[in-house]
C-alpha cells in the first residue's frame, strides 16, 4: 500500500482491493473508498481544471459540496456521466474516470494560457467588448467562448438505464442521518410514528463517520451508530434510504428524494433501476442536514493540496488516507485543531497551526500544544507556492492594525484550512422558511418554517454533540406527536470528545499582497476572486443577486455552498453595508445536481404519453395501416395495398367509397350521454342549435360555441328519448366539451336536472359509407328497418346487429348514403369482422382518416380545429343555418353580438379551385390579391384544407377569406414556399353533389 | 466610459479601479415628467427610448427590488418573430430588427446570437400550423422555413428521429434569425444607457399607491421612498401588473401564473440552436457557459410564489429526454420560477388605460423577453406622445370588449 | 405538488384536479352591456393574497368546488361546495422581514 494509506483504521475494507483508472492510469483502492479518497491514497491531488483560467484544481472537500473534483465516469459508450464529484463517487472494481475541461492533458492544459490574460478577463469583461465588428459575435467570438466553456461532455448515446418513481406517505421524514437525524428518527419511531430516514451518503452516521475519538453513551461512535442503525432497521415502521438525497422541498410538505440505486455497483443488475425518485408527502419533516465547512479566502488559495481541514480529517478517519505528509493548518475555527491532532497522531508532520484569531480559546490551544503541535495565533497566509501541487505556504503575523508583520515560508505538501461552518439551510429555505441572521456567529439560521418542519443540529447552528442529540430526540418525539401518534419519552444523551466548532472568518483574510493583482479565490470552479467581487460593487452591482450574476460567483455546480458567505461578506464590506442588508441569493432546488432521467422516470417511448386505441386498432394494424396521432388517439391513416404509396391508397379509398362502399373506424369521436328531464333545455343552452323540437329517433348536426361566440366544437347529436341525447364531439375535443358542459351544469345552470356521462370508450363506432352501405348492413341488422323511408338521413334507431345491441345512426360525413354502427366496445371487433366480410363482398374497402378528410372536403364539411381556429363564428364557418336565432340564450349568443364579431371584413369559409387543377396548395398558405405580393402585403385569408380529389380529378381547397362569400367567382392568389403565388377561383365549398342527391337514397 | 477592448486593456493596467458605476443610484426627486414602474428589460427599454428618442430626460424608473430581477433575469432568452397574426408579426419583428445592432447602440454586449430557432412538428395538425406560420411570415417579409425531418437532424444532430417514439418528428419551422441573448446584459445595457441620458433608476422603491387628481387623472405615486409627483405613469410590471393597476381602480384581463425554467450543469458545446416543441411542451438551448437552458410550462393555478410543482418539471424533462435521449444522464443544476401575466388571447397589452395619464405594458405571458427592445420602443412612444405607436395600436385593453382579439393561442395551442 | 381538499372526497394531490379560475363570477344576463360581458369573460382580480377560486376534481368525483387559497404561499385555508356560504377571508398576516437579525 502507498505511503498515504494508514496501517489501520477507517471504514474501508483493507482486504478488498479494487483496481480503477483515472485518465488511463491504473491505480488501486479499497472497498469503502470514494474515488477521491482512493486518488488521495495514491498521492493524487490534481483532478481538474477551473472553468475560466484552466488553473489546476485539487480535491478540496470530502463531500457533495466539492467544486473542483469533477470527473467523467465511463461504464460504456452509452453510460458516460459527466461532472460527477469524485468525493461522492463510490469506488468499484474496474471504475474508469476521466478528468474534464483540459486539453491535451490534465497536467498540461493549453487553455491555461487564459490565466496570463486574467487581468483582462475580469468579471463581466465580455459585456464590454466583442462588439466589433458586429458579425464577429456570432461567428468568431461566441464559438470560441463556447468551446472554452463548459465542463464535461454530454453523453453521445441514448441512456439505456431505467429510472423509476414511487409515491409514499409517512408521519415523519428525517433528512440527514448524522447524530441529529439518527436520534430524531429513533425518537419518532419509539413514539409510534412511521418514519423515513434519508441520507445522501452510502452509510448512516454523517459527521460521526469521520470521528475516531468521540464516545456516546460510553460507546465508541462506531458501536453507538451500529446499535441505532440496527434498531431502526429492525422496525417495520422505519424506511431507511441510504445514497438518497432530498433535493426538493415543495408546497404542503411534499419532498422529492432521489435514491442512487446502482451507481456504486461494479456490475449492476438489469433488474434494478439506476435511480429511484421518492415523492414523499410527510406530515412532519425534520431537517438534520448539518453544516458545511467554509474555505478561507487568501492569496493563491486554490492550489491542489489546499483543502478543508475537516475533509483532511474525514479522509483520515473514515478512509484511512493521509492527504499529505507535511501539512500547514490555517484556521479561524476550533475544529481544525482536531484535524491537526488526528493527522499528527497518524504520522503526518504538522508544520504549524496558523490561527487567524488573536486569541483562540485556551482549552483548544492547550490540547494541541499537549499533543506537541505548534500554534501561532494572529497568523495568516499571504500566499502559497507550487505548480500542480502546493509546496509551501507563506505564513505571516497579523498585527493589531491588520498589517502583516514577520513572514515565513513553510514547506508543506498540503494546507488544511477552515474558515468556519455554514449551517445548511437550503431545504429550510426551499420550504419558504424565514431566516435569522446571527450577527455574532455571522451565520444565517433557520427561522419560522414555511411548512410543518423543524431544523435540528448543525443546520440550526447547534454544534455541541450532546445538545445536538438531545435536540434530535426531542424533535423526533414532538414530530411523532404532531403527526397524531401517541408520543414517547424524553431522553438525554451524553457524549465525550465531540468536535468543537466555534470561531470563523468571513471574507478575505489580512495579507500584504496587492489586492488589485493577487488571486484570492472565492469560487474555485468559476475562478471568481475577491477582486472580482469588489469590481462588481464598484460598477454599481450592489444587490447580492447582481453581484452573483455579474461575477458568476455562486453559480458553479455547488451553487455557492462553499462560496456564498465569503462572497456576501466581501460585497458587504465593499459597499459598507451589513451582510443581511446586501441580501442572500435564493436557495433553489435541486440541493445537489440531479439527473434528468430521475425527473423523466418511466415516461419514455410508449409510456411518454397515454396511448388511446380503438377496439379495432389491432385489426387495422394487421391490415398494414399506418397510424396518425390525434390528441392521445392512434387513428388508422390509410390502408395501403401492396405496392401502393399513400396517395395511391387514398385515391383508391376515396373512389371506392363513392362507387361502392367503404368502412371506417369512427370510434375515437367523443360521445357524451346527456340524460334527464331537462336534457333538451340543457342542449338548447349549450349548443347554438334548437333542440326542443328534435323528434325522438332523429339527429341534428350540433355546433357549440363558448361564451365568446367562437366555434368550439361540433358533432352529430341523436335524440334517443325525450330525456336522452347521444351527443358526439370531435376526437380531440371530447374532454374539453365534457368539462365545459359540467362547468355550466354544476355552476351556472344549476336549475337543470341533467346527468352527463362520457361514453366515448363505451361505444365502438363503425362507419359504413357508400352507395352499397345499406346492402352491406341489411343482412346483419336485426329489428331495424333500414329502408330509405323507414330510416331517413339524420335518424337513429336502436336494435341489434350480429346479435349485439346497437345504436344505428344514418348519417354521413362523406356525402354518400351512410350509416354509423355504434356497438358496445367489447363487441366492436366482432361486428367489424362481420361488416368487413360484407364490405369485401360488395367490392368495398376500409378507409382511413386521410380519405375521410378528402371525402368530407369534397362535400365542404368542416373540421373544427382545422377549418376553424377559434376565431370564426358559426356563420363565418358556413354553419350559420344551425343557429337557433329564436332562442333566448345559448353559449355564445351574447358574445356574438360584440361589435367586432359583427363588423365588416370578417373572414368566411369558402372553397377554392386552383386555376391549375393539378396544383394542390399548402394547408396554411396565405391568400393575397396578386401573384407577386409586396413584402408586408395584407393576407386576405388562408387555406385551411387542401387535397387532391381523385373523384373530381382536380385539387380542392377550403379557405378562410375576408368577405369570402361576396367574392364567389373572383380570383385570389395562393402563396407558395417554392415560387410565386398562383391563382385560384373562389367557389362554393361544396365541390361534389351540391344537391345532396347521393345522401338521400 | 465607453466600453471597448481598448478601455478594457487600459483598465487592466489600472487594476480595473477606474471603472465607473454602470448606472447612477439617485435619490428619488419629488417630481418627474413621467415614471415607469418596473425596472425589468421592458421598463428600462421604455425609459431609454423615452430619453433617447423623445427627449424626455426628467423621468424615472422605480423598481421594488433590483433591476432586471423579475422575468428578465429568469427567462430562457429565446428570440424569434415568427408569430401568426399581422399585428404580432409587426410587433415582434420590430423587436428583432432592433436586436440586430442592440449591442452597438447600447455599447453593451447583449450577446444576441442568431443561432436559429427550430419549432418541431409532431402531428399533421402541427405541420398545418407550422406551415401556416411560415406562409404568413414570408408574406410579411419575415424569414421562416420548413425543414423535413432529415433537415431538422442536420441542423440539430442530437435530435431523436426514431419513427417509433410516441410523437415522431414530422418536420419543423426554422427561423434562422431567431436565437438567444444574455438576459442580464439586456437589462444592464438599457439601465446604463438610460442612466447616462439622465433617467433616474430607483431600486428598492416599491409603489404603494397611484394618486389621482380631482379629474381622475394620474398625479403621483406613493412609494416606500416617499411620494413622487408625476402626470404620466407607465406600468411595466409583468406578473404584478394587476396589483398595481388595482391601485388605480383598473381591473385587467390578466392572470398570473408561475412559470418554471431550469439549467443543467455546464457541458461542452453540444446544442447549436434553440429547439421548441409546443406539442410535447419543451424548449431548450445551450448557454455560452455550457448549461442546457430549458423552459417548462406554467403551473395551472394563479400564483405569485415564484415556485411551482415537481410534476411540471418532470413533464418538461420527460419531453426533453424523449427528443434527446442522451440527456437523461445530464443533471439539473438549478430550477426556478417566474411570475408571468397571461392575457386571454396570449398577446400583450401596450396601451392607454381608462385613467388619464396611466399607461400599461403587460400580458407578455411566457414569451416577453424576445420583444424587449420593440416593446420598450413602441411603449416609449405611447407614453411620451399619449397616443399609441402604430405598431402598438392593436394591442389595446378594449379589444377584449369589442372582440378583436389577436389570438396567438388559437392556432398554436401555446405561445412561448 | 399542492394538496387540495375536495369537499366531497377529502385531501388529494393536485394532479387529480384542474384549477378553473377565479370563483363567484356570475354569468350576466344577455341584456348586459359589452363592458359587463367583457368583465365576465376576461377581467379578473388576479389578487395577490387570499383568492377565492374554483377547482374541479377532474380525476375524482368530477365536481367543481370553491377554495380560499393564498396566492403567495399557495396555502389553502378553506374549501367549500358550490352554493355554500362563503367562508371568511382570513386577515392578511403582516409580512415580516425576510431575514430577522439577532445578536
Amino acid at each position: 500500500m502507498s505511503r498515504f494509506r494508514t496501517e489501520a483504521g477507517g471504514r474501508v475494507k483493507r482486504d478488498k482491493v479494487l483496481s480503477f483508472t483515472f485518465d488511463g492510469v491504473a491505480y488501486q483502492g479499497l472497498t469503502g473508498d470514494t474515488l477521491a479518497s482512493a486518488l488521495l491514497a495514491n498521492g493524487v491531488h490534481l483532478v481538474g481544471r477551473s472553468f475560466k483560467y484552466h488553473r489546476p484544481r485539487g480535491i478540496v472537500t470530502a463531500g457533495p459540496e466539492d467544486q473542483n473534483a469533477l470527473i467523467t465516469l465511463r461504464r460504456d459508450a452509452a453510460r458516460e456521466t459527466p461532472n460527477l464529484r469524485a468525493t461522492q463517487v463510490e469506488l468499484y472494481q474496474g471504475l474508469e474516470a476521466e478528468s474534464q475541461n483540459r486539453w491535451p492533458s490534465l497536467k498540461f492544459d493549453v487553455n491555461a494560457i487564459n490565466g496570463l490574460a486574467s487581468s483582462l478577463f475580469v468579471s463581466g469583461f465580455y459585456y464590454k467588448t466583442f462588439m466589433w465588428p458586429r458579425s464577429f459575435w456570432k461567428n468568431v467570438y461566441e464559438p470560441r467562448i463556447r468551446a472554452a466553456a463548459g465542463l464535461g461532455k454530454a453523453p453521445a448515446k441514448a441512456d439505456p438505464d431505467r429510472y423509476t418513481s414511487r409515491y409514499v406517505h409517512c408521519d415523519v421524514l428525517v433528512i440527514g442521518a448524522g447524530p441529529a437525524g439518527l436520534t430524531a428518527a429513533l425518537a419518532a419511531k419509539e413514539a409510534g410514528a412511521t418514519v423515513i430516514l434519508a441520507d445522501e451518503g452510502a452509510e448512516f452516521g454523517g459527521s460521526l463517520l469521520g470521528d475516531a475519538v468521540t464516545t456516546i453513551e460510553g460507546k465508541s461512535t462506531d458501536a453507538w451508530m451500529s446499535d441505532v442503525v440496527m434498531n431502526l432497521a429492525m422496525s417495520d415502521k422505519v424506511r431507511m434510504l441510504a445514497r438518497t438525497t432530498a433535493f426538493g422541498y415543495f408546497a404542503d410538505n411534499f419532498v422529492a428524494l432521489v435514491e442512487r440505486v446502482t451507481d456504486h455497483l461494479a456490475a449492476p443488475s438489469d433488474a434494478l433501476p439506476r435511480e429511484r425518485l421518492w415523492q414523499v408527502r410527510a406530515k412532519q419533516v425534520i431537517l438534520a442536514t448539518g453544516a458545511l465547512e467554509r474555505p478561507l479566502v487568501f492569496p493563491e488559495n486554490d492550489r491542489p493540496g489546499i483543502m478543508m481541514a475537516e475533509a483532511g480529517r474525514s479522509f483520515l478517519n473514515r478512509y484511512g488516507v493521509k492527504v499529505g505528509l507535511r501539512a500547514v493548518v490555517f484556521t479561524a475555527t476550533d475544529s481544525a485543531y482536531r484535524a491537526a491532532i488526528d493527522l499528527k497522531q497518524a504520522g503526518v508532520d504538522i508544520q504549524l497551526i496558523a490561527d487567524l484569531r488573536a486569541r483562540p480559546p485556551a482549552d483548544v490551544v492547550d490540547e494541541a500544544l499537549a499533543c506537541g503541535l505548534t500554534v501561532r495565533a494572529a497568523s495568516t497566509l499571504c500566499g502559497t507556492q507550487g505548480g500542480l501541487r502546493v509546496s509551501a505556504a507563506e505564513v505571516g503575523e497579523v498585527n493589531g492594525d491588520l498589517t502583516i508583520g514577520r513572514k515565513e515560508v513553510v514547506d508543506c505538501d498540503v494546507v488544511l484550512m477552515s474558515g468556519g461552518w455554514t449551517p445548511n439551510i437550503n431545504l429550510h429555505s426551499q420550504s419558504r422558511g424565514r431566516l435569522i441572521y446571527n450577527e455574532t456567529t455571522q451565520n444565517f439560521l433557520p427561522g419560522a418554517p414555511g411548512y410543518d418542519n423543524v431544523s435540528i443540529g448543525a443546520c440550526k447552528g447547534t454544534y455541541d454533540l450532546s445538545a445536538t442529540m438531545n435536540e434530535g430526540y426531542a424533535a423526533g418525539e414532538a414530530a411523532a406527536r404532531a403527526s397524531g401518534r401517541k408520543g414517547g419519552m424524553k431522553k438525554g444523551f451524553s457524549s465525550l470528545g465531540g468536535l468543537a466548532m466555534g470561531g470563523g472568518h468571513l471574507g478575505v483574510v489580512p495579507h500584504d499582497r496587492d489586492p488589485g493583482r493577487v488571486k484570492a479565490f472565492v469560487d474555485f470552479q468559476h475562478d471568481v476572486t475577491a477582486k472580482d467581487i469588489k469590481l462588481a460593487t464598484r460598477e454599481g452591482f450592489q444587490s447580492i443577486e447582481h453581484v452573483k450574476r455579474f461575477t458568476t460567483t455562486g453559480m458553479a455546480t455547488d451553487q455557492g455552498k462553499t462560496s456564498n458567505m465569503n462572497a456576501l461578506a466581501i460585497a458587504a464590506k465593499a459597499i459598507g453595508k451589513a451582510i443581511p442588508e446586501v441580501g442572500l441569493t435564493t436557495f433553489r432546488l435541486p440541493y445537489t445536481p440531479t439527473t434528468f432521467g430521475n425527473f423523466a422516470g418511466t415516461a419514455r417511448g410508449d409510456l411518454f404519453d397515454p396511448i388511446r386505441k380503438t377496439p379495432m386498432h389491432d385489426w387495422a394494424a394487421a391490415q398494414g395501416a399506418p397510424f396518425e396521432n390525434v390528441a392521445l388517439w392512434k387513428r388508422a391513416w390509410y390502408f395501403p395495398k401492396a405496392g401502393e404509396d399513400m396517395h395511391a391508397a387514398v385515391n383508391r379509398e376515396c373512389k371506392t367509397v363513392r362507387t361502392t362502399v367503404g368502412m371506417f373506424d369512427a370510434s375515437t369521436l367523443g360521445k357524451i350521454e346527456v340524460v334527464g328531464p331537462d336534457a333538451a333545455e340543457f342542449m338548447n343552452r349549450m349548443y347554438v342549435n334548437p333542440w326542443t323540437k328534435l323528434e325522438i329517433g332523429r339527429c341534428r348536426y350540433g355546433i357549440m360555441c363558448r361564451d365568446d361566440g367562437f366555434v368550439y366544437d361540433d358533432g352529430v347529436v341523436g335524440r334517443m328519448a325525450a330525456d336522452r341525447f347521444h351527443v358526439t364531439t370531435t376526437t380531440g375535443g371530447a374532454p374539453r366539451v365534457m368539462n365545459l358542459m359540467e362547468d355550466y351544469l354544476q355552476t351556472e345552470f344549476t336549475d337543470l336536472k341533467v346527468f352527463l356521462t362520457s361514453t366515448t370508450e363505451q361505444w365502438a363506432v363503425i362507419a359504413v359509407q357508400g352507395p352499397k352501405a345499406r346492402e352491406v348492413l341489411a343482412p346483419l341488422v336485426e329489428g331495424i328497418d333500414i329502408g330509405k323511408d323507414a330510416m331517413p338521413h339524420m335518424s337513429v334507431r336502436e336494435g341489434r346487429i350480429c346479435g349485439v345491441p346497437t345504436r344505428l345512426f344514418r348519417i354521413s360525413f362523406t356525402g354518400e348514403l351512410g350509416f354509423e354502427v355504434n356497438v358496445p366496445a367489447d363487441y366492436g371487433q366482432g361486428v367489424l369482422d362481420a361488416i368487413w366480410r360484407e364490405v369485401r363482398e360488395a367490392g368495398g374497402c376500409a378507409y382511413g382518416t386521410e380519405a375521410m378528410h378528402v371525402l368530407r372536403a369534397e362535400k365542404g364539411y368542416i373540421i373544427v380545429g382545422q377549418d376553424t381556429d377559434g376565431t370564426l363564428t358559426p356563420d363565418e364557418a358556413g354553419v350559420g343555418w344551425a343557429v337557433g336565432k329564436a332562442k333566448a340564450d345559448f353559449l355564445g349568443k351574447r358574445g356574438l353580438m360584440r361589435p367586432d364579431l359583427t363588423g365588416p371584413s370578417r373572414k368566411q369559409l369558402i372553397g377554392l379551385l386552383t386555376v391549375d387543377p393539378k396544383r394542390v396548395p399548402d394547408e396554411g398558405a396565405q391568400l393575397v390579391a396578386s401573384a407577386a405580393p409586396a413584402k408586408g402585403s395584407h393576407a386576405l385569408g388562408h387555406v385551411t384544407s387542401a387535397y387532391w380529389s381523385e373523384n373530381l380529378g382536380r385539387s380542392i381547397a377550403m379557405a378562410q377569406l375576408e368577405n369570402g362569400r361576396a367574392r364567389l367567382g373572383e380570383t385570389v392568389y395562393i402563396t407558395s414556399l417554392t415560387g410565386a403565388a398562383f391563382p385560384a377561383v373562389v367557389a362554393d365549398p361544396i365541390f361534389y353533389d351540391k344537391a345532396g342527391a347521393r345522401i338521400d337514397v | 466610459m465607453h466600453f471597448s477592448f481598448f478601455s478594457l486593456l487600459r483598465q487592466a493596467f489600472a487594476k480595473h479601479e477606474g471603472w465607473p458605476r454602470q448606472w447612477r443610484d439617485p435619490e428619488p426627486k419629488p417630481a418627474y415628467d413621467a415614471v415607469i414602474v418596473g425596472a425589468g428589460g421592458h421598463g428600462l427599454a421604455t425609459a431609454y427610448y423615452m430619453a433617447a428618442e423623445h427627449g424626455m430626460r426628467n423621468i424615472a424608473v422605480v423598481e421594488k427590488g433590483w433591476l432586471g430581477g423579475g422575468n428578465t433575469g429568469r427567462n430562457t432568452t429565446i428570440i424569434r418573430s415568427n408569430y401568426l397574426w399581422e399585428e404580432s408579426e409587426a410587433l415582434y419583428d420590430h423587436a428583432l430588427d432592433i436586436w440586430q445592432d442592440l449591442s452597438q447602440v447600447l455599447n453593451y454586449n447583449v450577446m444576441y446570437s442568431a443561432r436559429g430557432v427550430l419549432m418541431l412538428a409532431h402531428t399533421i395538425h402541427d405541420v398545418q400550423v407550422a406551415k401556416r406560420h411560415i406562409h404568413a411570415n414570408r408574406l410579411a417579409g419575415i424569414e421562416n422555413e420548413w425543414l423535413d425531418p432529415g433537415q431538422c437532424k442536420d441542423f440539430v444532430p442530437v435530435l431523436n428521429l426514431d419513427p417509433n417514439i410516441r410523437y415522431p418528428i414530422m418536420g419543423g419551422a426554422l427561423q434562422r434569425k431567431g436565437g438567444v441573448a444574455r438576459h442580464d446584459a439586456v437589462a444592464w445595457g438599457y439601465a446604463r444607457a438610460a442612466s447616462a441620458l439622465g433617467v433616474d433608476i430607483i431600486q428598492n422603491c416599491e409603489v404603494k399607491g397611484i394618486r389621482r387628481d380631482a379629474s381622475g387623472a394620474v398625479c403621483g405615486l406613493d412609494t416606500t421612498r416617499g411620494m413622487i409627483a408625476t402626470k404620466k405613469v407607465g406600468v411595466v410590471a409583468a406578473g404584478h401588473t394587476s396589483v398595481l393597476m388595482q391601485m388605480a381602480g383598473v381591473r385587467m384581463p390578466l392572470e398570473s401564473y408561475p412559470l418554471q425554467a431550469l439549467v443543467s450543469e455546464p457541458l461542452k458545446p453540444i446544442f447549436p440552436c434553440v429547439v421548441m416543441s409546443n406539442t410535447i411542451h419543451a424548449y431548450i438551448s445551450q448557454s455560452d457557459k455550457g448549461d442546457l437552458v430549458i423552459g417548462a410550462g406554467t403551473d395551472q393555478y394563479n400564483s405569485y410564489s415564484q415556485t411551482g410543482g415537481l410534476h411540471i418539471t418532470q413533464h418538461t424533462l420527460d419531453a426533453i429526454c424523449e427528443l434527446f435521449p442522451m440527456f437523461r444522464r445530464v443533471r439539473m443544476l438549478r430550477n426556478w420560477g417566474g411570475i408571468v401575466d397571461v392575457t386571454p388571447d396570449r398577446s400583450p397589452i401596450i396601451a392607454k388605460t381608462p385613467v388619464p395619464g396611466l399607461f400599461v405594458n403587460c400580458g407578455w405571458g411566457t414569451g416577453g423577453f424576445k420583444a424587449t427592445p420593440g416593446s420598450g420602443h413602441v411603449f416609449a412612444h405611447t407614453v411620451a406622445t399619449g397616443e399609441p405607436h402604430r405598431i402598438a395600436a392593436p394591442f389595446t385593453i378594449e379589444r377584449f370588449k369589442t372582440g378583436r382579439l389577436i389570438d396567438e393561442a388559437a392556432a398554436a395551442a401555446v405561445a412561448h | 405538488m399542492l394538496l387540495v381538499t375536495c369537499p366531497y372526497c377529502g385531501p388529494r394531490p393536485e394532479i387529480e384536479f384542474r384549477q378553473a379560475g377565479e370563483a363567484h363570477i356570475a354569468r350576466p344576463a344577455i341584456t348586459c352591456s359589452d363592458d359587463e360581458w367583457a368583465d365576465f369573460l376576461y377581467m379578473r382580480d388576479n389578487h395577490k393574497g387570499y383568492m377565492r377560486e374554483r377547482w374541479r376534481h377532474v380525476a375524482g368525483c368530477g365536481r367543481f368546488f370553491n377554495v380560499v387559497r393564498h396566492t403567495v404561499t399557495d396555502k389553502f385555508v378553506a374549501s367549500y361546495k358550490v352554493g355554500e356560504e362563503k367562508p371568511a377571508i382570513p386577515a392578511e398576516a403582516a409580512a415580516g422581514p425576510r431575514v430577522e437579525i439577532v445578536r
